[in-house]
């Protein structure tokens, strides 16, 4: 096959990508996107093949990789449970960081074979390029497995720092542009190995000193990461499905990024640079003497919205924690069959990953028309006469909007206090990962309910 | 004077960042957890570099250091690619409507 029928075969599996991510704008038109994507990727693995002509050993060896990768791919996919796809999407994000390392030492090991020269004589262009794939590629991997830790709880949460860390980012993120530098001039192999190396730790560096609960960040951000080291790939392998593709997920991350940091009134930056809550002086703040609360348990929940006309849910991390979604919707069910009008409002930054609920929501057949994102539905919350929070708590905090010196101030919320009454679920009062009381806990209309999330849907369930 | 075919890979890549933003931008929110897992699924298109790492290069010796960093991306790589899209074709599958019937 010529060099340039290749090219117009990696260009359409590019745009079969692009076409692959405006499938999502709608669930309708989803599923067809995805099939679009797997055409693409495709049609990607089948021309390389077919231009490289090995039809011997090599092409069943091709095979066998493909298999044993695909049987363990296909496996884990329907394996999972709903609620681990955040750690899931991780530990995914690390593969691609993992491949993409493995790819850069090939190509300089080998240039030949990519036409970018011969061991110890790479054109400049392509040493840089490979360098800086296999930088993020590995920054993408060590990132991506503390992010998968972390979230599958093996690792604490917690913010992980020490003193002198930015500077050490620092330092480490000097050193990696000037060994490339060198790279480029001696071409030396040690150089390349020690870049990788040290990029392994700016990964991990990188993740430990971030929270739990900014995760939806983390994530995003790695997708991104593993988009541009693709990118890189891309550039070296002079390949433009890679640098589309590339370009396409770079570009996705950053923007979902973006749309979690805004969902918390973060910049970035801040995020990045790691810890919220328990590095900052809030411990003080939970001293404050004891309000009162009103607690009630399910039959009173029962009670006051099978007599509502409108119920808004609010659901939060602790329904994923909790499993609590089937359960959720039988009660609404339940509720709607009492002639109770019923929808779901899902803050940006809910959950563990952009998303998360409204997949939880689905997977338990909520329609996806009953489910609503924080502009389409915050103002219905002053026409709603209950609002059921389960497993949200920060997103909820009207402190975000009264008081500029709390932590969360400015923060969009969802304004749950404006419904005549709201329903917490949550199993005490401790303050939410934020670090801060939820004013809300205190209001006049507003009735605790002490038990886990599961559980107490479960009971009011028995009590409609 | 020739202009370098790097000047069009990097207009490429320029192109493409903007086509995503404004492709990622009309993403519902609703879809965002499938939008990670199948861009995960696509940038393991990096596969194509690991096959020709794996295949390409000399014939009679198909086991060097960079054909067995290539065997090993591939199979990173396919772990990622059907678990990818499989596992998004399984979320996109749940997404329903509200039913007419009522």
């Amino acid at each position: 096959m010529s060099a340039n029928l290749l090219a117009v075969f990696y260009l359409i599996s590019g745009v079969l990508f692009i076409l692959a991510l405006r499938g999502l704008s709608s669930p309708e038109t989803s599923r067809q996107g995805n099939l679009f994507g797997i055409i693409g990727m495709a049609i990607a693995i089948g021309v390389t093949v077919i231009s490289i002509g090995n039809f011997s050993l090599g092409l069943i060896y091709l095979l066998v990789c493909l298999l044993i990768g695909g049987s363990i791919g296909a496996f884990i996919a329907f394996k999972i449970p709903m609620t681990a796809m955040p750690e899931l999407v991780a530990g995914f994000h690390s593969l691609v960081g993992l491949a993409a390392v493995f790819v850069a030492i090939s190509a300089f090991l080998s240039p030949e074979v990519f036409k970018l020269g011969f061991p110890g004589d790479i054109k400049i262009a392509s040493l840089i390029e490979m360098s800086l794939g296999a930088s993020i590629g590995a920054i993408t991997f060590t990132g991506s497995i503390i992010a998968f830790l972390k979230l599958k709880g093996l690792m604490s949460g917690s913010p992980i720092t020490f003193t002198g860390q930015h500077y050490l980012n620092l330092f480490l993120g000097i050193a990696l542009l000037i060994l490339i530098f060198l790279l480029c001039k001696s071409q030396s192999s040690n150089l390349f190995w020690a870049i990788i190396l040290i990029s392994f730790a700016v990964g991990v560096l990188l993740i430990i000193p971030i929270g739990g609960a900014d995760m939806p960040v983390v994530i995003s951000m790695l997708n991104s990461y593993s988009g541009w080291a693709a990118a890189g790939i891309g550039f070296t392998l002079e390949n433009t499905a890679l640098i589309i593709t590339g370009a396409l997920v770079g570009s996705s991350g950053a923007i979902l990024s973006y749309i979690m940091c805004k969902g918390m009134n973060r910049s970035f930056f801040n995020v990045i640079l790691g810890g919220w809550g328990a590095t900052e002086d809030n411990i003080k703040s939970s001293s404050k003497e004891q309000k009162p609360v009103k607690s009630g348990n399910a039959d009173d929940a029962a009670f006051l919205m099978k007599n509502a006309s409108s119920v808004i849910i609010v659901p939060g991390y602790g329904m994923a924690v909790a499993q609590a979604q089937h359960a959720l919707r039988e009660m609404v069910d339940a509720l709607k069959k009492n002639g109770v009008k019923v929808t779901y409002a899902i803050h940006p930054v809910a959950g563990r990953m952009p998303g998360h609920m409204n997949v939880l929501l689905a997977e338990a057949n909520v329609p996806y028309d009953e489910v609503f994102e924080l502009e389409e539905i915050n103002n219905d919350f002053a026409n709603c006469d209950v609002a059921y929070v389960i497993g949200a708590n920060d997103v909820t905090n009207p402190v975000a909007k009264s008081d500029p010196q709390s932590p969360i101030y400015g923060m969009p919320i969802l304004d749950v206090e404006k419904s005549k009454s709201v329903l917490f679920v949550k199993r005490s009062l401790s303050p939410g990962y934020a670090g801060i009381d939820n004013d809300l806990f205190y209001r006049d209309n507003t009735l605790m309910l002490f038990a886990d999330a599961k559980k107490m849907t479960e009971d009011i369930i028995k009590s409609l | 004077m020739e202009i370098d075919p790097f000047v069009f890979r990097l207009s490429i890549f320029i192109l493409s960042i903007f086509v995503g933003y404004y492709v990622v931008w009309s993403v519902t929110p609703s879809l965002h957890t499938p939008l990670m897992s199948v861009t995960n699924a696509i940038s393991s298109v990096i596969i194509v570099g690991a096959i020709v790492a794996a295949l390409a290069g000399d014939k009679s010796s198909l086991f060097n250091t960079s054909n067995i960093f290539g065997y090993l991306a591939i199979i990173l790589a396919a772990v990622n690619i059907f678990g990818g899209f499989l596992v998004t074709q399984r979320m996109l599958a749940m997404y329903k409507k509200k039913k007419k019937d009522k």
